[in-house]
């Protein structure tokens, strides 16, 4: 028998490293060999943390290959799918439906789009033999702890793999926090009921792009008496006071129209209008 | 985290802890590193056995200066470090080999290949021959155990230091590993003998040829450690450490000579295994370290043609230079992942690095950076450092930087206080003493965050968790020269500008101190959270400039644009956001009565 490799993977927080010692563990208890292999230190802060575990009589590689994982299972959508290669096309893929969007991906300030790919079961249905989309978060949150998501999927996880439950029963109780044992524990075992869930069931973050606009910045100089007040507020660094502190507009096209400088300015000598940006940016208007 | 699983007498370790394990069992009576990831949890697992002097060295060269004089002294003493901390050590290092041992002395390095956390990806076997030092390479946490403890032996019989290579790959695996006691070794006590220990150039010269003859000793003995297996002599194949794992992954039925010391190289034993294979094949990761040293031993041999140079090597990247010997199957086509979202690493929430360089970018300036958790100013949305070389870097090129005269922008500095102490204080005095026009901030959040929370000699505490007297930074800057200094908190938003721009604009080399404790360690700040009102945000971001990952996005929108929410669960309450916030959309969550 070829060892069993099994990828975990989420955001770095979310108890990927956790619930691979809990599966490491397990595996230990029912005398198998087991390497677990994680990479953490950037990861650690909201970046992609993934951890492959293999057992089985005998384990040379530590990481898994690529296509031969009999699991991979995700904390999240998008790492879900970042990881993809891993998953044998016998295996299972099981899925905690839920999205966690990162700050940066939001930050496309010319259309406020988010590349954050859609929830959607088609992408991952041909790439496995089964697929789970689990509620994992909301069964936890039944429960009594939204934060016992991972035992959920470890449950889920479970029904693919040859380890007995009072194996797993015991790696739980040796790895979660002191007095949560019969919360993971319940949550293990609604993990392994858990059927799958419709993506169109699950409430979308839904932040589509707007639409784009361009503004000008028309500054009045014979009123502006260069106090220096709108560069220290604009977020986007469109002010700037030049080396005799005298008011410029350095980055009209980044202007996204929040007005604050025109707003704060005590002499109304600036002003936003949605508009093709001026060729003469900076100039007296 | 307690990740020690034991089960009588055996335990799933990763290779840090099994090292850690080896070295005890083996008797060591004192240890010293500076943290650098991935070999940092080595030294926090020995500091729980009670019978070794653990503790953090200010930087790399002083772990190893404190491990070769127990050396000296007689005890078994050993140091840890991440492969550039050992550039850092260098200097003592290169002249240990000459020296030699007392006690036996164990120098662990770990390298990173692939970067998972790391500027470069040095590959240590090359210091190995530089200093002419034995080196070992274990292949899982069972083999860091049994050769941590091989490796004190080998120092002591062949009196020389030894290094112990780690790859990321073998120090964050676990593994099964037997479990025996400790071994009590007494120490021996200093012998005074100036003739190998004070490194005059006349003793120096005698002990030259000594270390040469040792060389030539300790080949035969990495002749004699190294495994031959497998049947297969279409290729032999000569390897060490994970790439072996690999290889058996892969091919197990190929004609395989494990080394467990890749320096000095068994040139004469791989010579008899290349007798019994059709074709010498070498795998190894990064740098062609034993190809080169078979090439020019005559030997027939191919490696990097075939398996890459730089990054880390993988079942699969083995299994292709094996598939193109023609003696494995090539890997199965594999779909592209689907396209998915990227998710850099972020700041936290409340993290007092924020401030500083949100307002460096507000002011202009052109900032040398350093290495810690504030580099990652240098992504979006701060965006605010142009250099980050080595630890301590910072200074020494603002320094520069300043002198070349090719900034039109004021030069800052921007440097930890853990990096200030480890590499920083001398170039700040190099600075003052030049009369350099710059400015340094030095980021003191009271711990070393980067590589997960670490007392230094600034933090008042010792590895031990004992009480300790703390480095007094403002009063060191004083002490080199330094009279335009400010210390501000950074959770004041307003007086941290103010500090930086006025120390921008001081002619000479000034300091501002922005002091303020990390949000994750030594203690998880948790206060208040805020919140934003809906109806009042006019979505103008400037909160999203902080950079706090607990600000995100929702779909409501004001003139074209979104508006924030504020996660609860994540804020900190540093209440930040709220000091910038123009039309005061940010409160603090109403407390439940
Ligand atoms: C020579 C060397 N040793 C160790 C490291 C690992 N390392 C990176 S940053 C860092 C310390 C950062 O601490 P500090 O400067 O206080 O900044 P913080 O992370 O707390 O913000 C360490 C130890 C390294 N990169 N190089
Ligand atoms: S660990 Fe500390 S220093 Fe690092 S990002 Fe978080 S708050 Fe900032
Ligand atoms: S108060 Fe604002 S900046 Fe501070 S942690 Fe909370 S959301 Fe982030």
């Amino acid at each position: 028998m070829s060892a069993r490799g099994v990828v975990l993977a989420g955001v770095g927080g979310q108890g990927v490293v956790l619930a691979s010692a809990v599966l490491a563990e397990a595996a230990l208890q029912s005398d198998f060999e087991v390497k677990q292999s994680e990479v953490h230190g950037m990861a650690q802060r909201g970046g992609a943390v993934v951890s492959h575990i293999r057992y089985g009589e005998t384990v040379a590689s530590p990481v898994v290959p690529l296509a031969s994982a009999d699991v991979l299972a995700a904390f999240e959508w998008a790492e879900a799918l970042r990881w993809m290669p891993y998953l044998a096309p016998r295996g299972a893929l099981v899925v905690d439906a839920r999205r966690i969007v990162p700050p940066g991906a939001c930050k496309d300030h010319r259309t406020w789009g988010v590349p954050y790919p859609a929830m959607d079961a088609a992408t991952v249905a041909d790439r496995a033999a089964d697929v789970l989309l689990i509620d994992a978060t909301g069964i936890a949150a039944g429960l009594g702890n939204p934060k016992a998501a991972n035992s959920v999927v470890m449950g889920a996880v479970s029904r693919f793999l040859d380890i007995a439950d009072v194996a797993w029963e015991k790696a739980i109780t040796r790895f979660v926090p002191p007095g949560t044992e019969e919360l993971n524990i319940a949550a293990f075992h609604a993990g392994q009921e858990a059927g799958s869930v419709r993506p169109e069931d699950i409430p979308d973050l839904g932040l589509d792009p707007i639409e784009e606009r361009n503004y000008r910045i028309q500054v009045d100089h014979s009123w502006c008496k260069d106090c220096g007040i709108c560069p220290t507020v604009c977020p986007e660094f469109c002010l700037a006071m030049d080396h005799a502190h005298r008011l410029v507009v350095v980055d009209e096209a980044a202007c996204i129209g929040c007005r604050l400088c025109e707003a704060l300015c005590p002499d109304f000598a600036i002003r936003i209008s949605v508009g093709e940006p001026a060729a003469m940016s900076g100039g007296a208007s | 985290m307690t990740t020690l699983s034991v089960r009588a007498d055996r335990a799933l370790l990763s290779g840090n802890e099994a090292i850690a394990r080896g070295a005890w069992e083996a008797g060591v009576h004192v240890a010293a590193a500076y943290p650098g990831t991935p070999s940092t949890e080595t030294l926090q697992a020995l500091a729980g056995y009670d019978e070794v002097d653990s503790r953090w060295a200010t930087n790399e060269k002083v772990a190893v200066d404190v491990a070769l004089g127990a050396s000296l002294g007689g005890a078994r003493a050993f140091a840890a470090m991440k492969h550039v901390g050992l550039n850092v050590a260098a200097d003592t290092f290169m002249t240990a080999s000459y020296v030699g041992v007392g006690g036996g002395l164990v120098i662990m390095v770990a390298d990173d290949p692939g970067m998972h956390s790391s500027q470069n990806e040095q590959d240590t076997r090359l210091y190995a021959r530089l200093g002419l030092v034995p080196l070992l390479e274990p292949s899982d946490s069972a083999e860091a155990k049994d050769y941590t403890k091989l490796a004190f032996d080998v120092s002591e019989e062949f009196d020389t230091p030894v290094l112990l290579r780690s790859t990321t790959r073998i120090s964050h695996n676990r593994g099964i590993v037997p479990l025996e006691t400790r071994r009590e070794v007494a120490v021996r006590g200093f012998r005074r003998d100036p003739a190998k220990y004070v490194m005059l150039p006349a003793y120096a010269r005698g002990r030259h040829p000594v270390i040469l003859e040792r060389l030539e000793r300790l080949a035969g003995y990495a002749g004699d450690l190294a495994a031959e297996e497998g049947t297969d002599g279409r290729v032999g194949i000569v390897t060490a450490g994970v790439p072996y794992q690999y290889v058996k992954e892969v091919a197990p039925d190929l004609r395989i000579l494990k080394l467990g010391m890749t320096y000095p190289i068994p040139i004469e034993r791989i010579r008899r295994f290349a007798e019994t294979v059709d074709r010498l094949v070498v795998v190894e990761e990064l740098e062609p370290f034993l190809e080169e040293a078979l090439l020019a031993a005559g030997l027939d041999v191919v490696g990097k043609a075939f398996f890459p140079r730089t990054g880390e090597l993988s079942p699969d990247l083995v299994r292709d230079g094996l598939a193109a010997l023609g003696v494995a199957d090539p890997r199965p086509p594999v779909p592209d992942a689907p396209t998915t979202v990227t998710r850099p690493p972020l700041m936290c929430p409340g993290c007092p690095h924020m401030v500083p360089y949100w307002s460096i970018k507000r002011l202009g300036a052109t900032v040398t950076g350093d290495i810690g958790c504030y580099t990652l100013a240098a992504l979006e949305p701060l965006a605010t450092m142009d250099t980050c070389i080595s630890m301590g870097a910072s200074i020494g090129m603002a320094s520069g930087m300043a002198a070349s005269g090719g900034s039109d922008e004021p030069v800052v500095a921007t440097i930890g206080d853990s990096t200030f102490l480890h590499g920083g204080v001398p170039a700040l005095m190099e600075a003052v003493y030049n009369d350099a026009n710059m400015t340094v901030v030095i980021l003191d959040n009271g711990t070393t965050a980067m590589t997960g929370g670490q007392e230094h000699p600034g933090t008042g505490t010792t590895l031990a968790g004992e009480k300790a007297r703390a480095v007094d930074i403002p009063a060191l800057c004083r002490a080199v020269g330094v009279e335009d200094l400010h210390v501000v908190d950074p959770y004041d938003v307003s007086a941290t500008l103010r500090a930086i721009e006025q120390a921008m604009a001081y002619r000479g080399t000034s300091v501002v101190i922005t002091h303020r404790p990390c949000v994750e360690a030594p203690l998880r700040v948790k206060d208040r959270p805020f919140e934003v009102v809906p109806d009042n945000c006019t979505a103008c971001q400037l909160c999203m400039n902080l950079g706090c990952p607990a600000i995100v996005w929702t779909d409501e929108v004001f003139e074209g644009r979104r508006k924030v929410t504020i996660d609860a669960a994540m804020c900190t309450g540093c209440t930040l956001c709220a000091q910038l916030c123009p039309p005061r959309a940010i409160v603090p969550v109403e407390v439940q009565a």
